[in-house]
């Protein structure tokens, strides 16, 4: 399954899915809600952690928690 | 209305609601603690009308009222408990325009718990830039609350402001009681809900369901109750989680219906404002990110050292020549040395670290303002986790610069428990502010002002390579603790990066004023009880030693005479006060280091605070020599320092250094034990702390000493 890890910089994809409950419920209310659109921003120097574009803003997150957001390219 | 009305101020992070406090207050706020938990509690005042003052409460930002630290616990322990003395008669929510939906989603739930709520919508122009359009008369009908346009940076549209939130404190109570739940708990569990309001006598569906999930956190509930949720909960078969989620899909469902027609959305929000764009592409660059990074970090410490010492050499230079000026137009007698040689002497010692302090809070504000603490915190996340610390590790340690104990406290922002733990643990080895005297004065006794590149000075070099020094064994002690502290629990990094923002100078100044008036009273009451202290103890002695010291230093060197008489006799009565009688009992353990009886009674006297001991120093050798000694400096007495056994200036290089490394490691700091103790529930680790920090101390001065000598 494709991750927002997997994304490339200036990629786009639609988020499916959570693979951690913890960590889903802060996404959540960050806005990062299924169906959601989202973009890979940037990738700190050393690989981690990622930028994403979402809900009109940034968000930083360490490569392994965006390994647990499940994503697809169209919905 | 009431007589002195609370207005609590709630927001997301980066949505201007400190700025809105800051527009409100002003110089009226003052920082206190929530009562039974030690997190910062930021109040002030506000005028509403010519007689009504109110309380302005500045909540910790937060996404939602389900919290993820221990910062945000506070604000639904508030919320949650009409009983609390925070307890607001109306809510103030700061929304980010640019961001609207997200900041709506807390929006909602504060408003379902049937507080009255003003929404102050922030950062138009912003929303504008990004094409955004805000309808506010729209979505004042929709959401059913006043809504404000207000720009907090610069402190406009407070006018409309005040006037809502004073119709909104008029209206008669009640009348939020028929409010419209934006979601409601009891479409799905209604028993349950039923149920939790029946046995606490709640009116509110959306407040019960936080007594259900959130009951563990709640400071005003009891263990019985406790267990009784959790019966309930297993009773209805009730699941916290997948709950809690269904609850923001929901409300973000709602959101998405409601601002429809009051929020026309530009055509790509997926695109970041251009000037972000283009900072970040140098700031987050894998070369250039780390080579900005570093030059700024170097130029902090340059431009302290340099720009601070001159109104430090000024504050020094006034301090002595008051003294000498009152020892003039006082009789002289016990009462006038305590009041020159102890008081002033002592307050001297705190005023001198103001231009420091403010200077590193400063830079600290400037970089939270602008923005760039962030991009900082993510380029540093990979490198800080080969330590066992974390990228928002970056703001404690740098923050330890000014002083360890709010730095400790903002290692609540680190979501992960171990990474949080090892951070409190290495952040005192970062050279705090009061270490900078110290390094200031012994530097400058035995480095020579020696121009290096143009740019920087040996002198500059030395302090650049004494944080260095505290930033390696920072990070490297987090390196060894971490193979010894099992973790625990899963913690987040996940963080908004906020845009950039030209930081305002007027909020810089108040969070610089903030932290010197904190130092001030908090640390200055310490020093001045100190210096007070050890004036006595190096003053008097046992039995009558000191009062006949004169006629004991006159036969014993009957040749003496005039001033070299006078200091003669000052030394041995200092040489025979209760304060030296204690240096000398410690003497042996430290003479390995270098030290003599006069460096232990410093010594001794700044374990308490480690900012006692120039101040100390200062004591002793101000009663160590003549009062017609008027070469006043501390600096130029430790010069003028002799050693008794080599003839030779006591201040050498090997002594100075053993010194300066002593106090870079040595855990002599009060308020941070306390401050660890407090974070970490319980002596253990404070203890350790202790323990490591003075062990290192006392080792590296001691290899120091022997390998200079």
């Amino acid at each position: 399954m494709k991750t927002i890890a997997d994304l490339k910089i200036g990629e786009r994809a639609f988020v499916k899915a959570f693979r951690q409950v913890d960590l889903s419920l802060k996404l959540l209310e960050m806005g990062c809600l299924p169906g959601s659109e989202v973009m890979l921003d940037f990738i700190a120097p050393f690989g981690d952690p990622l930028g994403i574009q979402v809900n009109g803003y940034c968000l930083a997150l360490r490569k392994d928690e965006a390994a647990t957001v499940l994503v697809e390219d169209s919905i | 209305m009431k007589k002195t009305p609370t207005i609590a101020l709630i927001g997301n992070p980066n949505s201007g609601k400190s700025s809105l406090f800051n527009q409100l207050t002003g110089l009226r706020q003052k920082v206190g603690n929530f009562p039974s938990v030690t997190i910062e509690k930021k109040s002030g005042t506000w005028l509403l009308g010519p007689k009504t003052e109110s309380i302005v409460i500045d909540l910790p930002g937060l996404y939602s009222l389900y919290p993820k630290s221990l910062d945000e616990r506070v604000v639904i322990d508030i919320l949650a408990n009409p009983a609390h003395e925070n307890y607001p008669d109306v809510v103030v929510m700061v929304a980010d325009a640019s961001n609207l939906k997200r900041n709506l989603l807390l929006f909602t739930q504060v408003a379902d718990l049937g507080l009255p709520v003003v929404l102050a919508l922030n950062m138009l122009d912003v929303a504008r830039d990004k094409h955004l359009q805000v309808n506010a008369v729209k979505l004042a009908m929709k959401l059913g609350v006043p809504v404000v346009r207000i720009n907090a940076r610069v402190g406009e549209g407070l006018d409309n402001l005040k006037q809502a939130v004073v119709q909104t404190l008029e209206r008669p109570a009640g009348t939020t009681l028929n409010h419209k739940y934006f979601f409601n708990p009891a479409d799905q569990f209604p028993e349950l809900i039923d149920d939790v309001k029946r046995t606490n006598q709640l009116s509110n569906n959306y407040l019960a369901l936080h007594y259900v999930q959130q009951h563990d956190i709640f400071s005003f509930l009891n263990t019985e109750k406790r267990v009784a949720f959790d019966q309930l909960i297993e009773k209805y078969d009730f699941k916290e989680s997948g709950f809690q989620a269904a609850e923001t899909m929901h409300r973000y469902a709602v959101i998405d219906g409601l601002v429809t027609d009051s929020v026309k959305v530009a055509d790509d929000f997926l695109v970041k404002p251009l000037w972000t764009k283009r900072l970040d592409a140098i700031l987050l660059h894998p070369f250039w990110g780390y080579a900005v990074f570093l030059l700024f970090f170097l130029t902090i410490f340059q431009a302290v050292f340099t720009l601070a010492t001159y109104p430090m050499d000024m504050i020094d230079a006034g301090v002595s020549a008051l003294n000498d000026w009152l020892k003039l137009q006082l009789p002289s007698g016990a009462l006038t040395d305590l009041l020159t040689d102890g008081l002033i002497a002592g307050i001297g010692g705190v005023v001198i670290f103001i231009p420091q302090i403010a200077f590193l809070f400063f830079l600290v504000a400037l970089l939270e303002e602008s923005g760039y603490m962030a991009r900082v915190m993510v380029i540093m996340d990979k490198l800080m986790r080969k330590f066992g610390l974390n990228g928002k590790s970056v703001v404690p340690l740098i923050s330890g610069v000014a002083c360890a104990v709010p730095a400790i406290m903002s290692a609540r922002s680190i979501g992960n428990r171990k990474e949080r733990l090892l951070t409190i643990l290495v952040t005192p080895l970062m050279s705090c502010s009061a270490r900078l005297p110290i390094f200031t004065i012994l530097i400058a006794l035995v480095v020579p002002a020696t121009p290096v590149l143009g740019f920087f000075t040996l002198q500059g070099l030395t302090l650049m390579g004494l944080y260095l020094l505290g930033l390696v064994s920072a990070l490297l002690s987090a390196w060894v603790i971490k193979g010894m502290v099992k973790n625990t629990e899963r913690g987040y990094f996940v963080m908004e990066m906020p845009t950039y923002k030209t930081p305002r100078w007027y909020h810089v100044g108040l969070s610089v004023w903030d932290s010197v008036k904190s130092f001030v009273t908090e640390a200055g009451k310490i020093i001045v009880a100190i210096s007070i202290i050890l004036w006595v103890l190096a003053s008097y002695g046992p039995g009558d030693t000191i009062a006949r010291a004169e006629e004991t230093v006159q036969t014993s060197n009957p040749a003496l005479e005039g001033a070299t008489l006078d200091n003669a006799v000052a030394a041995y009565k200092l040489e025979h006060s209760y304060a030296g009688h204690f240096g000398k009992f410690i003497e042996p353990a430290i003479a390995p280091l270098g030290y003599d009886w006069k460096i232990g009674i410093a010594l001794l006297a700044s374990f308490a605070a480690r900012e006692v001991f120039v101040g100390t120093m200062s004591t002793i050798y101000s009663i160590g020599s003549a009062a017609d000694d008027d070469n006043g400096t501390i600096k130029a007495r430790m010069r003028a320092e002799i050693n008794p056994k080599t003839g030779e200036p006591m201040y050498t290089p090997a002594l100075a250094f053993s010194l300066l490394i002593f106090y870079v490691f040595a855990m002599m700091c009060m308020s941070t034990i306390a401050v660890v103790y407090r974070e970490t529930h319980g002596w253990k680790w404070p203890l350790i702390q202790l323990a490591y920090m003075m062990a290192l101390a006392y080792g590296l001065a001691f290899v120091t000493y022997q390998l200079l000598k």
